[in-house]
């Protein structure tokens, strides 16, 4: 991507935010009647959309039930239309596979899964458009659906990815930016707990205590987005069935 | 592991032994890491390139899990270990650019190189990653691809005896290093082998390179971490990975020399020569000082077994029956110990117990700690000799 300048000499990136400024956030909690939670969540272009069923009886492998607590079943995938080439598998390939495992690892960290045992919750995801960032918007718009589910967490779960150009950390990518470093953080943000941290390409390890740095803060901004959606949503949902 | 000493003796943040081979061809490569095994070969072709991106050649990387390296393994199906395997080995060396891939562009936007880079688990005994991408970044060090010549349109692939091949330009070399963690991250382990892997809580693997460049941080397992185990992480990674890249070199180095001077090399020159030259048993000391007194107490504190002969009983015509079946001994108290002789075996056991049925409290499990007991009684009676 040569010739677009990431960051300015002003302090702007490409579309215009300060280096430490997070996207524009609009999500929305109980999007679907049929699911047991479901959210949507854009951030910026990228768009998200989370259903969560559960938690119900195992199904499909019964060998597979704990006996102590329940099992978090993820599924990534990205629509065919989310990126700029048409994407030809939209699951089942090994990027999408192994997004899943993370963000099962993820979930799995953050879900109270001792109070239902034997038991599994399934957590789908799936891209609509993809804008960079798209682990961290899938973290959020799950942690939504989930809540709107009503499965108890330890915590939000809020994910953000930041980069680092100029010796700044750029908080929360878009597309073109990810081409360079990119750190994607996953963080429980009252104990300050990282429950994924994952990075590429190549990062000096002297500005890796920067960037995480700012990939905390950033999440603890996305978490204060996350909590006023929900009490939005609960004062709606209230009004509606009446007090 | 609370006096930090780990089951084989290492310190925590120590490595197993490291050997590193280079097969016949180039960029067939061997890693040792203590038990754990595996090998990878670097390959070529030409193909057509990705039309995104027409002047790059392409890495393609495979990973192979067969159940030689372990019995948990399955053949074909693609297990999530692998999938986790071969994602990490893909970012670890294709996203940080190690391998200068427009070089091996031949004509742009018809043919390109294609490396492809298959490895193998011969053996399992814990952190496969580290010694793939070991073997991964060795084997492609090791690799020389056939020198190619352009007249006009033409194109000739030379083979190896035309004209020398020519080695990949490598920019840097990333090493793969694991830590595992144990007890909510109390615990931090480098290297773990496989029996610490079971138990472990959570891993996480930085890929660096020589110059302290981090080129992918992978965290798995669904621990919580904090910060500053992060950041001590990436420091000892870095000394670790340093240390790794100066064997790297000097095995190629060694390797290169050996080609050079026209010795063999080769996978089957560098198997140890295994043949015994000296026998010598070594000597264990066991603890056996009251073990004549505790003998003896044995056989002191318990009756003599009743002689007596079974006779055989006739219930019914055409049915004979010699003893009878034991009372149903779950969950009741054993009695006292019974005597039985030093080769006793599971029939006369019974017999005895039959003739002391009347009492109606389970007998066969206190036959059992006697056979048990008998045994140990045997080994003991082994050692002494």
């Amino acid at each position: 991507m040569a010739g677009l300048e990431l960051l300015s000499d002003q302090g702007y990136r490409l579309d215009g935010r300060k280096a430490t400024e997070l996207r524009k956030v609009q999500a929305r909690m109980g999007v679907f009647a049929q699911a047991d939670g479901s959210a949507y969540i854009e951030q910026g272009n990228t768009k998200a959309l989370a259903v969560v069923y559960g938690p119900h009886e195992m199904r499909g492998s019964r060998n597979r039930t704990l006996h102590d607590r329940a099992v978090i079943n993820c599924q990534y995938s990205m629509a065919t239309f989310s990126t700029a080439e048409r994407k030809r598998r939209p699951h089942g390939d090994r990027k999408s596979t192994e997004m899943s495992l993370h963000l099962k690892q993820t979930f799995e960290a953050a879900v109270m899964t001792q109070l239902y045992p034997r038991s599994q919750i399934d957590i789908y995801v799936k891209v609509l458009q993809a804008d960079g960032g798209n682990y961290s918007v899938c973290v959020n718009a799950a942690t939504l659906a989930i809540i709107d589910a009503g499965i108890p967490m330890r915590d939000y779960v809020c994910a953000c990815t930041v980069g680092f150009v100029d010796e700044t950390p750029l908080a929360d990518l878009c597309f073109a930016e990810e081409s360079g470093s990119s750190l994607a953080l996953a963080l429980l943000p009252r104990g300050g707990q990282i429950a994924l941290l994952q990075m590429d390409a190549q990062l000096h390890q002297d500005h890796l205590e920067a960037l995480m740095d700012a990939a905390m803060t950033a999440c603890k901004g996305v978490s204060k987005v996350l909590d006023e959606v929900v009490r939005r949503h609960l004062q709606e949902v209230s009004v509606l069935t009446g007090e | 592991m609370l006096n930090f000493y780990r089951l084989d003796g290492r310190q925590t943040y120590d490595y197993r032994k490291i050997k590193i081979t280079f097969g016949t061809d180039y960029g067939c490569c061997f890693v040792d890491l203590g038990k754990t095994r595996v090998m990878a070969q670097v390959s070529c072709e030409l193909v057509t390139p990705k039309e995104s991106r027409p002047n790059e050649g392409i890495m393609f990387f495979n990973l192979e899990l067969s159940p030689m390296a372990s019995p948990a393994f399955e053949l074909g199906r693609s297990s999530e270990l692998l999938v986790k395997l071969n994602r990490q080995l893909e970012r670890c060396l294709r996203n940080s650019r190690c391998i200068d891939t427009e070089s091996l562009c031949v004509v742009s936007g018809e043919k390109v190189w294609q490396i492809r880079v298959d490895v193998h688990m011969l053996n399992h005994d814990g952190n496969l990653m580290d010694a793939t991408s070991i073997a991964a970044i060795a084997a492609l060090s090791h690799f020389k691809r056939p020198d190619v010549g352009i007249q006009g349109d033409v194109v000739t692939v030379y083979s190896a005896q035309e004209r020398d091949p020519i080695a990949l330009s490598i920019y840097h070399m990333p090493i793969c290093v694991s830590f595992s963690f144990f007890q909510q991250g109390t615990y931090l382990l480098v290297d773990p082998c496989e029996r610490e892997e079971r138990v472990m809580d959570g891993l996480l693997m930085i890929a660096m390179n020589k110059h302290r460049e981090i080129c992918s941080i992978q965290s798995s397992g669904g621990i919580m971490l904090l910060k500053e185990q992060v950041l001590r992480c990436s420091k000892i990674a870095s000394v670790k990975v340093s240390e790794i890249t100066d064997l790297i070199a000097k095995a190629l180095e060694n390797d290169k020399k050996a080609r050079k001077e026209g010795r063999k090399c080769g996978f089957a020159e560098s198997m140890p020569q295994e043949r015994i030259t000296a026998l010598k048993n070594l000597e264990t000391t066991v603890e056996m000082t009251d073990l004549t007194k505790q003998a003896s107490d044995i056989v002191e504190g318990v009756e003599t077994p009743a002689e007596m002969a079974l006779s055989p009983v006739v219930p019914a015509p055409g049915v004979g029956q010699v003893g009878a079946g034991l009372q149903n001994a779950w969950g009741l108290e054993d009695e006292e110990d019974e005597e039985e002789e030093v080769d006793g075996d599971e029939p006369e056991v019974t017999i005895v117990a039959e003739k002391r049925g009347n009492k109606k409290k389970g007998e066969s499990k206190s036959n059992l700690t006697c056979v048990t007991r008998c045994v140990l009684l045997c080994c003991n009676v082994n050692l002494t000799m």
